[in-house]
């Protein structure tokens, strides 16, 4: 294990394997994640991008019949030691879903429940504020916080569940297809946002759309069929990927 | 050929479309009329006794002499009914339906979900006769002073009734709350009590409203079991200890004996079921009101 990975915000994944059922849909996936960098992990329908990016924070675990293998260490912590707490887990490592999911309560609620369900005292309005503010979204909304967050367009729904992921103080944030549901101009302003946090965030990002990964990530993983392929800087994996199977999928030979 | 193909279809269509509203109209139709018949001998029943009467006389008493006819003894009755078994169906369905949809194995819950509808099917004169039988010596047990017909087995027994109309048609609600606001809960560090208690209860909150009412208002109008296990003694008194009579208890008792039509206790028989008829259609208005609110209500 290199001195990068025992670093607080980033993590080591080592010989993981996965099953769902009899399922297989993960295979020895051996990479390293750094702290403060947007990771882009492509490949694929299927191929377990999203799946090892519920392995991050423990989400699988909800899943009946999930078998995980191996070990995956945030921060030099083997998450799925026994004695680990997987509530805790995913209070430090928050989630970004593919379709907006806010909570059909109010703006402001949406943003406070974090805080709230972890037992934060004190005020929240500043919590608030400040994660609005940091999701790039307060100008708009700050007028109309106690509106229900089903009033609000998809790409600020999407933003107001970043903002939501913030406001507890995670060190990562992954987002699995953050989006997909969105129009251009949503995505440009999701996509910045990102260059934005990942200054103070590691970021973990599943795409299905290339040109995002190369616009956005710091390094790229290739997956296939539950395989890890390649993973180096995005400008290697994109102008002179090693494998040949990594050059087929970006120059869109197949997939 | 063709044309005269399409137009016979146009028939069947409007033929069709008639009989299905023709259907729709009967069930309006026969609520108007229920109302009317109910309506008109209550304008009878007022012109006998006075709405000041009916409205605050402590006592209900049309077949002794001198007649009383203060509704509120009934009305005081049925409240107790309504609201004890409130007290104990909607704990108790709620947290049914909380396992079932959060917690249960899939298995499970195929299982257990059609055995509690079952105990909706039983028929609720076998209830009374639990409650009398079974409950109230329990009951008094417990409580020694508890008279032979009282209001609290008739609640407790009426709560047990209406718990899988909550609980099931609760769980229905719940797990229509899509996966994914499940997902970001949890994503959030929420356990399984706080994603179902503030995440899946408030989302189905509306369902969980209307289940609810429609227990209430099944236990507003429930007749056997009260008659059976809480007596006939219209009292104006909340004390779930004693003897009341209920609204439907009343009309039960009145209609099985012979009353002289067109007498004021005839017509009270109507006056009572039209009191009752308000009562379910305030608790039905307020139920929409509640979720109306809810829905637009931005705090939750």
């Amino acid at each position: 294990m290199t001195t990068e990975s025992r670093a607080a915000g980033a993590f080591a994944i080592e010989h993981l394997n996965l099953h769902y059922g009899t399922h297989q849909a993960l295979h020895n996936v051996s990479m390293e994640i750094g702290a403060r960098a947007v990771t882009a992990i492509i490949g694929p329908s299927g191929c377990g991008k999203s799946t090892l990016l519920r392995c991050l924070n423990r989400m699988n675990d909800l899943v009946p019949g999930c078998r995980i293998e191996g070990e995956i260490r945030f921060g030099g912590e083997d998450i799925y030691a026994p004695g680990v707490d997987p509530m805790e887990v995913r209070y430090r490592i928050g989630m970004v879903f593919q379709k907006p999911n806010p909570f059909p309560k109010s703006i402001y609620e949406n943003v406070a429940f974090g805080p709230r369900i972890n037992g934060h005292q004190g005020a929240l309005d500043e919590i608030v504020e400040r994660s609005l503010r940091r999701a790039a979204l307060w100008d708009e909304v700050k007028d109309r916080l106690r509106e229900s967050a089903l009033s609000l367009s998809g790409g600020q729904q999407q933003r107001l569940c970043i903002a939501r992921a913030l406001a507890v103080e995670p060190e990562v944030i992954l987002m699995d297809e953050p989006c997909s549901a969105l129009d251009p101009i949503s995505t440009g302003h999701v996509e910045e946002l990102m260059s934005e946090l990942k200054r103070d965030y590691t970021i973990v990002l599943v795409t299905h759309n290339m040109q995002q990964a190369a616009r956005v990530a710091d390094v790229t993983a290739f997956f296939l069929s539950g395989h890890l392929v390649e993973i180096d800087q995005t400008n290697v994996i994109f102008a002179t990927p090693r494998e040949q199977r990594t050059e087929d999928y970006i120059t869109g030979r197949f997939g | 050929m063709e044309v005269s193909h399409r137009s016979r279809q146009r028939t069947r269509e409007r033929i069709i479309a008639g009989v299905l509203l023709a259907s729709g109209l009967i069930s309006i139709l026969v609520t108007a009329g229920i109302v009317f018949a109910l309506a008109s001998e209550t304008v009878g029943f007022f012109r006998l006794v006075s709405l000041k009467q009916f409205l605050t006389d402590p006592k209900w008493t049309p077949m002794f002499d001198p007649a009383h006819y203060g509704i509120l003894s009934l009305l005081a009755g049925t409240t107790i009914i309504a609201v004890g078994s409130a007290l104990v169906a909607v704990p108790l369905g709620l947290a049914t339906a909380i396992y079932l949809s959060e917690y249960a194995p899939d298995r499970l819950r195929r299982v257990l979900k059609p055995v509690l509808e079952l105990l909706a099917g039983i028929p609720t004169v076998v209830y009374g006769y639990f409650a009398l039988t079974f409950v109230t010596p329990l009951l008094q047990k417990l409580i020694p002073s508890l008279d032979v017909f009282n209001a609290l087995s008739a609640f407790i027994t009426v709560g047990i009734m209406i718990t899988p109309l909550i609980s099931s048609m609760s769980e229905d609600a719940m797990l229509a709350v899509p996966r994914s606001l499940r997902e970001a809960a949890y994503a959030l560090g929420a356990t399984r009590l706080e994603v179902a208690v503030k995440v899946v209860l408030p989302a189905a909150f509306s369902g969980v409203v209307a289940s609810v009412i429609l227990a209430v208002s099944r236990a507003v109008g429930e007749t056997m079991i009260v008659a059976l296990a809480a007596g006939s003694t219209p009292k104006l008194s909340l004390n779930p200890l004693q003897s009341i009579q209920t609204m439907t208890g009343f009309i039960a008792q009145v209609s099985q004996g012979d009353l002289e039509a067109g007498s004021a206790a005839y017509k009270a028989i109507y006056t009572v079921g039209m009191s009752l008829f308000a009562t379910t259609l305030g608790l039905n208005l307020f139920a929409k009101w509640l979720t109306r609110r809810f829905q637009r209500g931005g705090r939750l």
